[in-house]
């Protein structure tokens, strides 16, 4: 579907279901220079057991209009004109890498507005290291492959997609290659400057869960543990064998954790 | 800065698309062989054949010995996906009915294989989906067949049996200029020695029965998805880009984004058409990538010698292979396939069609059979065999001439190979 936010139109996959008041909504946010397609082996799922689903591309990703925000601080205050926007008064947040950042934030900012919020493969800081920077603010293809390569275990570059016959190492790279000009960087320099993510996550009030890769390069699990023990309700789940690509890499497990999550929280 | 290093090619054509087996350990990809997969629950089966979940369900759809093939191929060709099929030519079928309708055409190059060439000029019309097929050496001709109603356009990087080189790169942006995905058949070159997504091509299929498999043991084809098409812009493509009743309002490049064609064409076109793979021979067509490089390498410095061989025999009227200079297509050879042009070649021989017969007759190790790319060496008389059903004008335009012969070189002892063309080419003059 389609919403208008900031005068901009913003996709949102709902797994071809329409929105039901009477329902909970789960909103998911995706990571740097990619769109909602991430989600698909657990969006498509819980749109169809019982859940309003919206995935969204952020604004100049993916299928939405506009120009990349800035910040996560940004991020998170779309997200709350986003969730006016579709007439929700509050949501679950699920957010990935970071998409989980601003989910993190709008639980800070928006407590109101914010049920639970799921964390995938989550790191506060979420230092990116200065030759990747470089090579994004310079649109350099070498950037894209770093990300892509540093995104995915060991094991998910060799093989073995649950999807049969998909290979997620091309898959990544298209998606990544799909993003404009100047968006990888807008995105990896957003995450990079978020300095205050323990002070906010001090302020969320709702449940947490981080779900993590024990194989993820990119936010590696001991990077997790300052903001685990910051979150006042926060609990986290370990995948092992996984990367940083959680939902493409082992979407069952997470869409496991999450509808344990979400049960638990019912 | 440099770029980050994937897995290699010679390291992908063993490991892409496999681990160890998390049962029993086995290192080798086991061959399931299976028609079906038990469901855990009832929710995991509903969810599996709704394609809330990833997972296997009939080996019609999809298999895990099959899986492994189809990501393997992905990752050697730098695509996103594919799905492997019963034969080469049902790969061809499944990329145009997973895209084209009746009263749609396509712009195909005139230098195929003959089933091919059959199947685009006299099959597919009476569904309605009708080619205009034209000189592969001439891109402008690509571009002036293109009509409102072209949906693909299509052609044999190598084709068979002229070895006429597709300008890959050129012929890409003709079509994309035009709004058009372009689907290369890359059979007789491997992506050992082209990988056409990166000139240019969007789709690729391959006859795995041939040099993929390597062997001629088993039949089977496959379709990979480059992923780099964007069928939203295009405009023209519904069946990727709207929501289809027939999926429940299921909106593959919403859904599927870059993998939204090879979705499409596993969960419809081989679930509706049912040519799908066995998994035996899956398992088989594995073993042949499994040594693709080294067999390749041995394939094109055989063709090479014996190229160089028939150059110079007496009782040979012309020798068409891609190296030589002589080759119309020699520079964008070189460009195109640096590490050679693969090991299927034709000549003339000197006295016409029964020169050419008891050439054949004469031939001890080649193989007079009707197949490309086996491991042996095999031979074919085009004109009255693979190629038939052409038509005298179609194989005039085609450049098949009544006293081509065509070879398959393989992997035996060069002068072995020699020393049987030699005396079959002396015996071929006795007339």
């Amino acid at each position: 579907m389609e919403l208008i936010v900031d005068r901009q139109v913003v996709f949102a996959y709902t797994g071809a279901q329409p929105l039901e008041p009477t329902r909970s909504t789960i909103v998911f946010i995706h990571g740097a220079a990619m769109d909602h397609s991430i989600w698909t082996l657990q969006s498509r799922y819980l749109a169809h057991h019982g859940y309003n689903v919206l995935a969204v591309d952020l604004p100049g990703h993916g299928r939405s209009g506009g120009q990349p925000l800035p910040s996560v601080s940004a991020i998170a205050d779309w997200i709350d004109r986003l969730l006016a926007a579709a007439g929700l008064e509050q949501a679950v947040l699920v957010g990935h890498s970071m998409g989980s950042l601003a989910v993190l934030e709008t639980g800070a900012r928006h407590p109101d507005r914010v049920w639970a919020v799921g964390l995938l493969g989550t790191a506060v800081p979420m230092s990116v290291s200065k030759p990747l920077l470089a090579a994004a603010k310079a649109n350099d293809h070498a950037a894209l492959a770093m990300v892509n390569l540093w995104s995915h275990s060991n094991r998910a570059q060799l093989g073995g997609n649950p999807i049969p016959g998909l290979w997620l190492t091309g898959l990544g790279i298209r998606l990544l290659e799909r993003a404009a000009p100047g968006v990888l960087y807008n995105d990896l320099k957003a995450c990079n400057d978020y300095q205050d993510g323990l002070e906010s996550a001090a302020r969320v009030r709702c449940p947490a869960l981080l779900i993590l890769g024990r194989r993820d390069l990119m936010t590696p699990p001991r990077a997790a543990r300052d903001l685990l023990a910051a979150l006042p309700r926060a609990s986290s789940i370990m995948l092992a064998g996984c990367g940083h690509m959680l939902s493409t890499e082992c979407p069952s497990e997470v869409l496991a954790a999450l509808v344990d999550f979400f049960r638990r929280g019912n | 800065m440099a770029t980050p290093q994937y897995l290699r090619f010679d390291t992908l054509t063993l490991h892409a698309g496999q681990q160890p087996d998390p049962t029993t350990g086995a290192r080798a990809t086991p061959v399931y062989q299976t028609a079906a997969f038990v469901f855990r629950d009832t929710d995991q089966a509903a969810a599996l054949c709704s394609g809330e979940r990833a997972g296997h369900v009939h080996s019609r759809l999809s298999n895990p010995t099959n899986a492994v093939l189809e990501e393997r191929m992905a990752a050697l060709e730098g695509g996103v996906g594919a799905v492997c099929t019963a034969s080469g030519q049902a790969a061809l079928h499944l990329a145009i009915v997973t895209l084209l309708g009746a009263g749609s055409h396509i712009v195909a190059s005139r230098a195929l294989d003959g089933d091919a060439h059959h199947l685009l000029a006299h099959m597919l019309p009476r569904f309605s989906i009708h080619t205009t097929f034209v000189d592969p050496r001439d891109p402008e001709a690509f571009r002036g067949a293109i009509r409102s109603e072209t949906r693909l356009v299509f052609g044999e990087l190598l084709g068979n049996p002229t070895m006429a080189v597709l300008d890959i790169p050129v012929i890409a942006r003709i079509a994309h200029e035009a709004g058009l995905p372009f689907l290369v058949d890359a059979t007789l070159a491997t992506p050992y020695l082209c990988r056409p997504i990166e000139h240019g091509a969007d789709l690729v299929c391959h006859a795995a029965t041939q040099f993929l498999g390597g062997h001629g043991v088993a039949v089977g084809g496959i379709l990979v998805d480059g992923g780099v098409f964007d069928w939203e812009a295009a405009g023209r493509f519904s069946t990727l880009t709207e929501p289809d009743p027939g999926f429940h309002g299921l909106d593959f490049a919403e859904e599927y984004g870059p993998a939204a064609f090879i979705m499409r064409a596993r969960q419809e076109g081989l679930r509706d058409f049912g040519a799908c793979l066995n998994a035996s021979a899956a398992f088989q067509l594995l073993q042949g990538v499994e040594t693709l490089s080294l067999r390749m390498a041995r394939h094109v410095e055989n063709a090479r010698k014996i190229v160089a061989f028939l150059e110079t025999a007496a009782a040979v009227a012309w020798v068409n292979y891609p190296e030589l200079f002589s080759h119309p297509d020699h520079a964008l050879a070189q460009r195109l396939l640096p590490k050679g042009c693969g090991a299927v070649l034709s000549f003339g021989v000197k006295g016409g069609r029964l020169a050419g017969q008891r050439f054949i007759e004469n031939l001890r190790l080649f193989s007079h059979l009707a197949n490309v790319g086996d491991a042996k060496s095999l031979v074919i008389h085009p004109a009255s065999t693979t190629h038939r059903l052409m038509g005298a004008q179609a194989l005039q335009v085609a450049e098949i001439a009544e006293d081509m012969i065509r070879l398959t070189v393989g992997l035996e002892d060069p002068d072995d190979l020699l020393e049987d063309l030699d005396r079959a080419l002396r015996a071929s003059q006795k007339l």
